[in-house]
């Protein structure tokens, strides 16, 4: 275990770029190593993505790793686990860090047991243990209504950061790191899996994720014509709908609307959320938003544990009100 | 087709938030007063998923549940669902055990078990949300996996399996035997019939002890686990809301507007 050192981070790329996650970690990585005395890495898996390689060393990575072949244009488990392992096995860090996206999660804990070692998946906050020198991983548990801190003792320490919770360094093009390209070596018969079609849900207007004014609905709107309304709020205030799982469920809106653990993580500036009760798991994916504003017709409900401002009250009368007035102002 | 599924006990995942509660000293949650466990929510839409397979193509379904104090009633449901078999792996030397030594057992469980085209499992549990469970059964048994499934089609020993993507989803074939872990998009689990919740009465779990699947107690539970639990706290919520007034919703709604603008907040 001795020989295990430095902290790696396994990137991920969109549109030709490094994904927003992908320097988050850079960022995170490179307050672990800095305290750990030790290199900070990267890895860029993919088809054409040795061009980024000099990106991720201006966010902040000594070393990078580029594993560039055509085999590996899309995300499939099988291959991407079996590369890990390689560079792993070469690199031999004391950390691997990787986002708490939909490659994230599936890589990470395949890749743990493959490597006969554990992760944490979903942490909001990594830190290094100033005796034991071990990464403290704090995690949401029980749907949010707790925090664990875990340490494990196998390496490397494998962990998934939940995205928007790590800032990334500022980026120095004058930076200067090695790039060391790895050789796919693929068996194509050990991929067992293919990859027919890839679906993107189509967006109007501002992406969830980037949204500054979040309006979002829960079980209580109740129908897809209910959800025009938060749909006309969120038009005028430039941003977009988000949900809890219900409304997901019965089809009321898309399901790349869902917002919370098991949705998506966001952040925005204003988060109006309409009967909705506060779940912790819904909660999990919008709690770092700056206000969140409740619209809910039970005064126990949770949601008002955790907004700034509040109306107790049906949201059939209070949502339109608040629409007719918000424009008004807007207006003068 | 042969399938198997993985189910845990858990405390009630939608239980108030308010009543959460944990024991510092010991690290432990303190199970809600009056709320009874029940089956782990992802888990049991992956019971709605095999039976759907069951209902096109036939077949047979075990459930295997790992933990101590299972209640009968709680984790016999998937039989009253419409489920087979119910295998539970109950000793306290699984007691404690993390995500890896979990894994382990049940790996060990299926392998007992034998045939199988498909496993189950659901894409996080709702107490230690760790999901991880259902990768480390694959790779512990040499299977392909795929996680967050939202379909799933069967035919020619294949199976085609929609994932669900942060930008969307992807379609998927893999060869039989593979290991899936199911999202909710799958749909709703059916609720038990009364012809189902009265079979199921009859029918008498199998129980498996560490020796009868071949595992020593230093690879199980507490034991054999890589992952130490140092600290389990509830973060401090604020909660200074401010309830806006009015004579009706619609006033008070209208004060809100006002309050957001004065505020700057927007
Ligand atoms: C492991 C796990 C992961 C999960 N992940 C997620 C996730 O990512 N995202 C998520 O959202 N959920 C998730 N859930 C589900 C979550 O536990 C809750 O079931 C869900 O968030 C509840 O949604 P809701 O608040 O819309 O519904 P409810 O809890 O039913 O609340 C509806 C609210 O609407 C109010 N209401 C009803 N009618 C009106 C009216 N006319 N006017 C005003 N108010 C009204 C009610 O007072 C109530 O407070 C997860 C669950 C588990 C177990
Ligand atoms: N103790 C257990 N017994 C049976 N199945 C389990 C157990 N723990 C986890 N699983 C399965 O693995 C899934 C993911 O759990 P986890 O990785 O613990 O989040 C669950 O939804 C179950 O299908």
């Amino acid at each position: 275990m001795a020989e295990n050192k430095g902290v790696i981070v396994f990137g991920e790329t969109a549109g030709g770029k490094l994904a927003a996650i992908t320097t988050e970690l850079l960022g995170c990585g490179s307050k672990l190593a800095k305290e750990l005395g030790q290199e900070l890495s990267a890895v860029l898996v993919g088809s054409g993505v040795s061009d980024l390689a000099k990106e991720a060393i201006a966010f902040g990575a000594d070393k990078v790793y580029v594993v560039d072949d055509a085999q590996l244009k899309d995300y499939q488990t099988d291959a991407y686990t079996s590369v890990m392992e390689k560079v792993i096995k070469q690199a031999m860090p004391q950390i691997l860090l990787l986002g708490q996206t939909s490659i994230g999660r599936d890589l990470a804990p395949r890749l743990a047991f493959r490597l006969k070692t554990a992760a944490s998946l979903g942490c909001l906050e990594l830190a290094i243990d100033p005796s034991s020198k071990l990464l403290l991983q704090t995690k949401p548990v029980y749907g949010g209504n707790a925090q664990a801190v875990f340490t494990c003792e196998t390496f490397p320490q494998i962990a998934t950061v939940r995205v928007k919770t790590m800032e990334p360094l500022e980026r120095d093009q004058s930076r200067k790191g090695e790039i060391i390209t790895v050789d796919a070596a693929l068996e194509p018969s050990a991929i067992k899996t293919k990859v027919l079609e890839k679906v993107a849900e189509k967006v109007e207007g501002v992406r969830l994720e980037d949204a500054e004014v979040v309006v979002s609905g829960g079980r209580g709107i109740g129908s897809e014509e209910g959800f025009t309304q938060l749909e006309e709020l969120a038009r005028m205030l430039k941003g977009a709908v988000g949900a809890t799982r219900p409304p997901c469920d019965n089809g009321w809106v898309p399901a790349g609307a869902q917002i919370g653990l098991t949705g998506k993580i966001i952040a925005p500036d204003l988060y109006i959320a309409i009967a909705l009760s506060g779940s912790s798991q819904h909660m999990s994916g919008c709690s770092g938003s700056k206000t969140i504003v409740a619209i809910n017709k039970d005064p126990e409900a949770n949601i008002f544990r955790e907004a700034r401002f509040g109306v107790v009250g049906d949201w059939k009368k209070a949502l339109p009100a608040l629409t007719e007035k918000l424009k008004e102002l807007l207006a003068g | 087709m042969n399938m198997i599924v993985c189910i845990k006990q858990v405390i009630d995942p939608e239980a108030p938030p308010a009543s959460f509660k944990i024991d510092s000293a010991s690290n432990k949650v303190v199970p809600p007063q009056g709320v009874s466990p029940v089956i782990d929510p992802y888990a049991e839409y992956g019971v709605e998923a095999a039976l759907k397979i069951k209902d096109a193509l036939g077949g047979k379904i075990t459930a295997i549940s790992l933990g101590s104090n299972q209640l009968r009633d709680i984790v016999k449901k998937p039989l009253a669902m419409g489920a087979d078999e119910l295998v539970l792996l109950e000793d306290e030397a699984f007691d404690g055990g993390d995500s890896w030594s979990t894994a382990y057992a049940l790996a060990m469980a299926i392998k007992k078990l034998g045939e199988y085209d498909i496993v189950f499992c659901g894409r996080e549990a709702s107490d230690w949300n760790a999901g991880q469970v259902g990768s480390g059964i694959a790779e512990l048994l040499g299977l392909p996996s795929i996680t967050l499934v939202k379909k799933i089609d069967v035919s020619d020993g294949k199976a085609r399996v929609e994932r669900v993507t942060d930008e969307g989803y992807e379609v998927i074939e893999v060869p039989l035997p593979v290991l899936i872990t199911v999202s909710n998009e799958i749909g709703e689990p059916r609720y038990p019939t009364i012809k189902g919740i009265m079979a199921a009465k009859k029918k008498e779990p199998t129980i498996w002890k560490p020796a009868d699947i071949g595992v020593e107690a230093s690879q199980i539970g507490a034991a054999g686990s890589h992952t130490k639990l140092l600290k389990l706290f509830q973060p401090v919520r604020e909660g200074k809301c401010e309830v806006i007034e009015g004579e009706s919703p619609e006033e008070a709604a209208a004060n809100l507007a006002q309050k957001l603008r004065e505020a700057k907040i927007l």
